[in-house]
This record gives C-alpha cells, structure tokens and sequence, in this order.
C-alpha cells in the first residue's frame, strides 16, 4: 500500500517548548489511524503541522508524493486534506447548508463569483445532502449553527469536514464532550466512510478508538512512543505507563 | 408585503421628494444619499466581514480630489472626471487592502486610521496639486442638464440606488458568503481551501469602489474639496452612520446618513454645540439599540411574526 502521508523528523517548536518534536509517521492510503497520547503529547499541533497551520520548525511533511512541508492550509485543503476541529470552529451567524455550501466551494472555481444568488450544481446538492445523510442533519439544514445543540454543532463539525470527499480526512477528538449515544453515532459516521479516504483520529476515548482503527500511534512528549495494532495497543506496557496506567491511578 | 416592495416603495417616495421639498432641502436630501453610500460601503465591511475601517473618509476624499483635479486642473469632462475619481479611490483601497488584510480586530482598526492619515498630511502638503489647506475649487462642474438642484437629485438617487442593490447582490453572493465565513472564522476558511488574504483583499477593494462612487458623487454636489474631505472625522461620520442605521443591514445606511445629517442640521439651528448632542444620541443607541435603527426594527419585526 503506498503511503498517503509520510512525516519525516517533524519538529514544531514554540520558542524553547518542543510540542512535536521529532516525530517520523507513515500511514497507508485507506488506513484508519489513531493518535493517541496523554494532554500535551502533541497530537493538536502534529495536526497543526500536517494542515499547515503552523509551519514545521524542521522536517517534511510528504502528501501523495507530494512535499507540502511549506505550503500554505489553503493549498493543503485544496490536494484534499480536510480535517475537524478539537474546539467546534464553524460558522455560527450562518445555517447548516450555508456552512456546507462554504466547504464545498472552497476547493471550486465558483467562489469567485462576486455577484448574484448562489447558484448550487447538481453535483454540489448531491455532496451537501450525503453529508447531511450522513452526519444524520437532514431537516436541520435551514437553522443557523448557534442555534443548534453542542452535539449537533459537532454532527455539523464532521459534515463540513466530509462533504468534500477528501482523500485524507483529521478528526480532532471529534467524540470529545458528547453523550454515549452521540459518541455511537459519530464512531457510525466514521465507519461509514469510504475505505479510499486516510482517516487519522486524535481521540481520548480508548472503546471508540480501538474499535475503529487498524494501527494506534502513541505520542508522549512530542515523540513517538509506541505504533502497534489496536489489540497490543492496551498490553503494552509504555502505553499503560504513559497513558492508560495515569488513567487508572486517576479513576483510582 | 415583501421586503423588496417595501424599497421600491421607499424609492419612489425618494423620487417625488423635490417636487415637495425647498431647494434647502433638496440638497440636504442629496447629501443624505450621498453619505449613504460611504456609510454602506463601510457596513460591507464592518457587517460582512467584521472589519471595521476608520479610512473610508480618505478613500471617499480622494475620489472627490481627484475629480475636481482632472476637472479644475486637467481639463476633463465630467464623465471622465468621475470615472478617474472611482479608479483612483479603487486603486487607493487596493494599496490599503494589501497592507490591512493579514490584520484583524483592533490592529485593523488602528492599521486604517493611520493610513488614512497618510492620505489627510498628503492633501495637507502637497499644495501644487491639492492646494494645501486652501483646497480645490471647482467651477461649473454639472453638465448643463444637472444645473438644476431637483435633476442632480435624481441622478444622484439613481447612482445611490444602483450601489445599494450591487452591495445587496455583493454581499449575497457565493464571495460575499465567503466574506461571512472569514468574519465568522478564519482558521476554519483556511482549513476548506480559501485564500484568506486574497479574499480580504478582494474585499477591500470593492468596498472602496463604493466609497469612491460616493466621493466622485460629492466632488460635483460640493464643486470644492479641503483637506477635511480627506480627515478622521469624515471616516468617523460614515462608520457612524453605518452604526446608527444597523451595523450589517446594508439598507440601514440610509435610515443612519439621514438621521445623522438630519440632526446636525436640525441642532446645528440651537447651538453650536450640535456635536455633543450626537456624541448623547450616539451613546443612547449604543445602550438602547446597539443593532442600529434598521437592526432593532428587524428584530422587533421577526418577534411579532413569531408571536403571532
């Protein structure tokens, strides 16, 4: 399987705080990865790297053959990167079609268009209503997203993020703050999705995670710590140091 | 009735209104129209995408400079003047629209105000061309058709009327939509493939053609242009009309330009201290009714749909 994203020695330093440092990943395309790692691993800011929001202090970051180390989000979105955010980050004064309308003219030639309605083609309504489909939205499309519920706000999160179908899709923690059900419905969504697109998932719940994905990357202070299949993932003994172990001494 | 009888009923009641009014009044009813637009220009930006510019008064003055130059100095015929005027307050808010895009908030803010004091201390001291503080006389400007007060008033209302609706359109269009995402969020928009800056910047420009449409209009309805064209308290006038008139309504504009100018010229008969009371008047719709005149009655509108 050719790799979708490779990184290589990846480091992102904020004055003398390393957050990623040093950190070599190769996923396959169709793979679905986690990254997990204890608060201040450095998850947050590897995606930050990969989408372009901050820029590697050092390191490549290759998409597709491709080397996108120093390319702006903008032209990162456009080879198909698309990706969610930890803290919901939508367009609240707009509706929930207006939303997904943006996300879809993002990667198209019509948003220049400065004058007139709107025009939506058919194969935009077809994208807009799979994603409403699929982030189960459909009769919520008219409603501005402030007015909607937290877990509807983050069911509009994972639309916008898909209605483009991306080649390589980054969840941020997208189950983070929802209820048991939500948190279901979202892990629903995420199998749904095409095989062809890389999902790569930041994520703190260990039931949700490891039944999704087929490889963990485990982050500790900014470097890789352990990659394994989910199934050694809650065995190994660094995991459990690092993470899982503080989990229990936590709940204990 | 619907929203877009309800301005063509306004526009009508708009076009009689020399029949009725003293030629006092008819100029005031110009200028009213006039600062419409600027005061519009700045909501597309100030509602849109969340910038509030303090330079729109320079870029508004340089349209009015320019034409009252080419006509005065150069020699052009009117139609030329106020395409030149245009095309140098676009060209003017490009140049600003580069350096002001990467900036939000209150560095925005400040970014604006000192560009457009640029502006002011050039046609300060550049007095070969802008006269200095003496200014630019025009003479005759109007072709003989708009002599009389009554017929520049409608060409007037029908420019005003023409930017209205093409701000409406702008501002609804897939781009102006795009302009609502940045204000909403940027790192958002930059995420799903948009150029932020260069949206800005597109941005930027298009509002200043409108500010500049406004200024060329006021080079022919004032015939002369001084550096207080040009200054802060200009940009202020046009961002408080904006405000007054419902910061986003783009509408509101006009409702705002003629409660302000209306109220200056009222008080302005008492005292001469008509500042203060609009500095009252300004602070009581802050409190009283912060999404301006148009705003509140929009709101107040949709809660007694919805009781219904």
């Amino acid at each position: 399987m050719p790799a979708a994203l490779t990184l290589t020695e990846v480091v992102v330093a904020f004055g003398a705080l390393r957050a990623v440092d040093g950190v070599s990943l190769s996923i396959p395309a169709g793979e679905r990865r986690a990254i997990i790692g204890p608060n201040g691993a450095g998850k947050t800011t590897l995606f930050q790297a990969i989408t372009g929001m901050v820029q590697a202090t050092s390191g490549r970051v290759v998409f597709e053959d491709a080397d996108i180390t120093a390319l702006p989000p903008h032209r990162r979105a456009q080879r198909g990167i698309s990706r969610t955010f930890q803290i919901t980050n939508l367009f609240p004064t707009l509706t929930v079609r207006q939303n997904l309308f943006l996300a879809l003219r993002g990667l198209a030639p019509g948003k220049f268009s400065l004058f007139g309605q709107p025009k939506i083609t058919a194969m935009e309504a077809a994208r807009t209503e799979a994603a409403l489909l699929a982030a189960r939205l459909v009769g919520r499309e008219e409603i501005e997203v402030r007015a909607l519920s937290y877990g509807e706000q983050r069911q509009v999160e994972l639309a916008v993020s898909i209605v483009n179908q991306p080649r390589m899709l980054l969840l941020d923690e997208p189950a983070a703050g929802l209820s048991p059900n939500e948190r279901a419905m979202v892990a629903e969504v995420i199998r749904a999705l095409p095989r062809d697109i890389t999902v790569v998932l930041i994520e703190h719940d260990m039931d949700l995670v490891l039944g999704l994905v087929d490889q963990v990357t485990c982050l500790h202070e900014g470097r890789v710590l352990v990659e394994a299949p989910p199934s050694e993932i809650r065995g190994n003994p660094a995991v459990q140091e690092v993470y899982l172990g503080r989990a229990r001494h936590a709940a204990g | 009735m619907n929203r877009g009888m309800l301005w063509l009923l306004a526009l009508l009641a708009a076009a009689v209104m020399p029949l009725v009014l003293s030629s006092y009044h008819v100029d005031l009813a110009t200028r009213i129209l006039i600062f419409a637009v600027l005061a519009m220009s700045i909501d597309v930006l100030a509602g849109f995408v969340g910038r509030t510019s303090l330079c729109h008064g320079a870029i508004f003055g340089v349209a009015t400079y320019v034409v009252i130059w080419a006509m005065a100095k150069a020699g052009l015929p009117a139609v030329p003047a106020f395409l030149a005027g245009v095309v140098a307050a676009t060209l003017v808010a490009a140049l600003f629209g580069l350096l002001a895009v990467r900036t939000s908030g209150v560095y925005f803010l400040l970014l604006t105000v000192a560009l457009g004091m640029v502006v002011w201390g050039i046609c300060l001291r550049w007095t070969g061309v802008t006269g200095g503080e003496n200014g630019l006389r025009g003479q005759d400007m109007r072709p003989a058709l708009l002599l009389a007060r009554e017929n520049f008033y409608w060409l007037v209302l029908a420019v005003a009327a023409l930017a209205a609706w093409a701000m409406q359109r702008f501002v609804n269009s897939p781009f102006g939509l795009s302009l609502r995402g940045i204000r909403d969020s940027e790192s958002r928009m930059r995420a799903l493939g948009y150029n932020v800056p260069l949206h800005l910047f597109v941005g930027f420009a298009v509002s200043g053609f409108f500010a500049g449409v406004a200024g060329a209009m006021y080079a022919f309805f004032n015939e002369y242009v001084s550096p207080s064209s040009v200054a802060m308290g200009q940009s202020v006038a046009g961002l408080l009309m904006a405000i007054v008139g419902g910061v986003g309504t783009l509408f509101g504009s006009f409702i705002g330009a003629a409660a302000i100018i209306l109220l200056e010229n009222t008080v302005s008969w008492y005292t001469d201290r008509w500042q203060a009371v609009l500095g009252l008047v300004f602070i009581l719709t802050m409190i009283f009714a912060p999404e301006g005149i148009l705003g509140t009655i929009r709101r107040l509108g949709a809660v007694t749909r919805r009781a219904r």
